[in-house]
């Protein structure tokens, strides 16, 4: 789960790390009152949406930066007002781009010099790992492969957590003075506690900065959640906003079913999350485009199939649909009763082939001959991902 | 032989009075499976029935593997409660811990896999299938099956398969058993970024093994697991091994389903571990379809008979 930059300067100073002055507006009318809590001069107005590349972003109705400097409070006034409400567009959005719907105001820092610092998950070792880099502001994964001695890495032993000796390490990388030292050794260790405490799976602070005065700020903030430990974060899931979020995927979640809405126009619903994953390839392996990402789980029931049916069909791109199931346990005749159900209750007019194999499969492809529906049966993976595709194409 | 578990290995199965623990643990018995144990605290002393047979429950994994003498455990406790599970098991000394739970915090599985570090207890998953070592009778009964796998795809054999994915492994086997071929071990080693088993510790046992011919691979998107073992496989293995890695339309940085199933930059894609099996002499299956093919294309090429 991910949170907005806001939302992520509002947990890092509960934690103790220094980020630049800043208050959050979602209307127009809050502008006045949200400008009001900081100091008259140079401020920096930020369009809160979850995707990276903002600064550099285009607005649909042509107005160039998600991100801009004000001189002054007024100014940041009127440049919020053509940013809030207005669409987005960046490398990271796609083609459609996402409505900025709350605006961040802050205190523009004077800045002396950028780093890049970030705690995630290192899967190799299996703890966790903390990234610094005296190239802030710029992607890190070009300097990963253009200049790695740039990047120092230390690995935290969750069964001591982070040592001060792992902090003076990435202290003396980073060539900190002795002032900003202090600073940012504070703020390394309130950093890892938010991390570990939130369970939270990536914090990125791109660009970390010190000042002329020696502070050491987090001037942005990227944070996600581990999805499996929301249930012991009420605080956090709260933070959650869905008007970031697809809609179908909203639907999706609350039946239990993992979706994932792509570009495509085949739409495939499948079990296992391997599976799904695969059949999305072997669909563009013979030429088609799939539409969705769709694992119905291992336990699905007829109820699930149904309501699964619905979502894909609620995209508009959607020109045809693949069932892929391999009933190991599941039944196959459940999955082809849901699919009768759903085919009925919603008037399917697209091209449907079905691949059922395993468990039971032999009442199911009964259930699914004596529907009456028209659909296309597929024998393997391989023989129904081309029988969609041609039929789509 | 086979590895990991035999038709003999003693398992018990922790949360065997759950709906899902209990189903499974009777598809086990079914299977010829021999399930000597459950395990639900403050249900000691009660039993398990399933088809005329009783399985005891005991309050702790310590108590059941003294009283019946099981050395592996499945494991079907609820996410909040599976990592102090696994510990349990680890405390009792027991072989084997086959995590099938899904859903755990990834915190709690680092704490638990640096609390393993140097036991003797062994991991596999957690968010896993679980193994199957097939049997000799009808339908491959008579075997040992840990977890939730369909026992009645698999066939006694001598080819192995390790995945992160469970119905991909279910596809890999049934396409063997089509053809006729059978399996010595199949290991699903879960979709999660922390886990206990690696492809490599699999591919390293499967190598070792006497009775195993050749290894069927399959990963997906996300860590580098696929392309450690790929290339140990290079420099150490002889025996045919065949690929497969799914996620290769997966748009980056969307969580497919399983946790671990991820690209996190340009070495975790589909296409850079497809490229590495290449490189080191894996035979790469194109589609999931071609899976049991790709393995008899590169047992073939290197004068293997599979049976």
């Amino acid at each position: 789960m991910n949170i907005h930059e806001y939302q992520a300067k509002a947990l890092f100073e509960k934690y103790g790390v220094p980020v630049p002055q800043g208050a959050a507006a979602k209307s127009a009318e809050e502008f006045d009152t949200a400008l009001a809590t900081l100091p008259e001069g140079p401020t920096m107005v930020k369009s809160q949406i979850h995707a990276g590349g903002r600064g550099k972003g285009t607005f649909t109705d042509g107005f160039k930066g998600g991100v801009k400097f004000c001189p002054s409070k007024a100014e940041a006034k009127e440049i919020a007002g053509k940013m809030l409400n207005n669409t987005l567009v960046t490398v990271q959005t796609g083609p459609a781009g996402r409505k900025v719907q709350t605006i961040y105001f802050t205190v523009a820092s004077d800045i002396k010099k950028e780093y890049y610092l970030s705690i995630l998950l290192d899967r190799a070792t299996s703890h966790p790992v903390i990234v610094a880099s005296t190239e802030g502001g710029v992607d890190i994964e070009t300097v990963a492969h253009e200049t790695p001695e740039k990047i120092t890495k230390v690995f935290v032993d969750p069964a001591y957590g982070l040592a001060d000796f792992q902090v003076r390490e990435l202290i003396f990388a980073l060539g900190f003075d002795k002032t900003e030292a202090k600073n940012a050794a504070k703020l390394i260790k309130s950093l890892y506690d938010c991390f570990w405490e939130t369970d939270a799976a990536m914090i990125e602070v791109n660009p970390l900065i010190t000042t002329p005065g020696g502070d050491v700020l987090a001037l942005d903030a990227k944070v996600s959640f581990d999805s499996n430990a929301l249930y012991r974060h009420p605080d956090i899931v709260a933070l959650r906003d869905l008007n970031e979020e697809d809609p179908k995927e909203i639907e999706a979640s609350k039946h239990d079913l993992a979706y994932i809405a792509l570009d495509g126009n085949i739409a495939c619903l499948v079990n296992g999350a391997g599976l799904a994953m695969s059949t999305m390839d072997i669909i563009k392996h013979f030429g088609g485009n799939p539409a969705n990402f769709l694992d119905v789980g291992g336990g699905a029931s007829k109820e699930k199939v149904v309501a699964a049916f619905k979502i894909i069909l609620g995209d508009a791109n959607v020109k045809g649909i693949l069932v892929n199931i391999f009933g190991g346990i599941m039944d196959c005749n459940v999955i082809a009763e849901g699919v009768v159900e759903a085919v009925k209750e919603v008037g399917l007019s697209l091209p449907l082939v079905v691949r059922l194999e395993g468990n039971n499969v032999a009442a199911g492809k009964k259930t699914l001959d004596e529907s009456g529906l028209s659909l296309v049966s597929g024998d393997s993976m391989a023989d129904a991902a081309q029988k969609i595709v041609n039929l789509v194409a | 032989m086979s590895i990991l578990i035999t038709p003999e290995t003693k398992i018990m199965v922790q949360g065997i009075t759950g709906a899902f623990g209990g189903k499974h643990a009777g598809l086990s018995l079914d299977y010829g499976t021999q399930v000597v144990a459950g395990v639900t605290p403050g249900k000691g002393g009660q039993t398990f029935e399933h088809n005329g047979k009783s399985v005891p429950i005991f309050n702790t994994v310590a108590e059941a593997a003294q009283a019946t003498g099981a050395t592996v455990s499945a494991i079907f406790v609820p996410p909040p409660f599976a990592g102090d599970a696994i510990l349990e098991c680890v405390d009792a000394g027991l072989d084997l811990a086959v995590c099938i739970t899904e859903g755990i915090p990834i915190k709690d599985m680092i704490r638990v896999k640096r609390a393993m570090q140097g036991k003797p207890t062994r991991l596999v998953g957690p968010n896993c299938p679980g193994l199957v070592t097939p049997g000799t009778g009808e339908n491959s009964t008579g075997g040992c099956r840990i977890g939730i796998a369909p026992g009645y795809i698999h066939k006694k054999g001598r080819v192995g398969v390790v995945s992160r994915s469970g119905t991909l492994t279910y596809e890999a086997v049934y396409q063997l058993t089509v053809k006729g071929i059978g399996q010595s071990t199949c290991v699903g080693i879960g979709g999660d970024p922390v886990n206990g088993t690696s492809h490599l510790d699999v591919i390293k046992m499967f190598n070792d093994d006497p009775e195993t011919d050749g290894i069927i691979m399959i990963g997906e998107i996300g860590g580098s697991a696929e392309v450690e073992a790929a290339r140990w496989i290079k420099a150490n293995c002889s025996k045919p091994v065949a690929g497969f890695i799914a996620g290769a339309t997966a748009p980056p940085g969307r969580r497919m389903g399983h946790a671990g199933a991820i690209v996190g930059g340009a070495e975790d894609t589909a296409e850079a571990k497809i490229k590495v099996f290449q490189e080191c002499g894996i035979e790469v299956a194109a589609t999931p379809s071609d899976m049991a093919d790709a393995l008899l294309r590169k047992a073939e090429t290197i004068g293997v008979t599979l049976s």
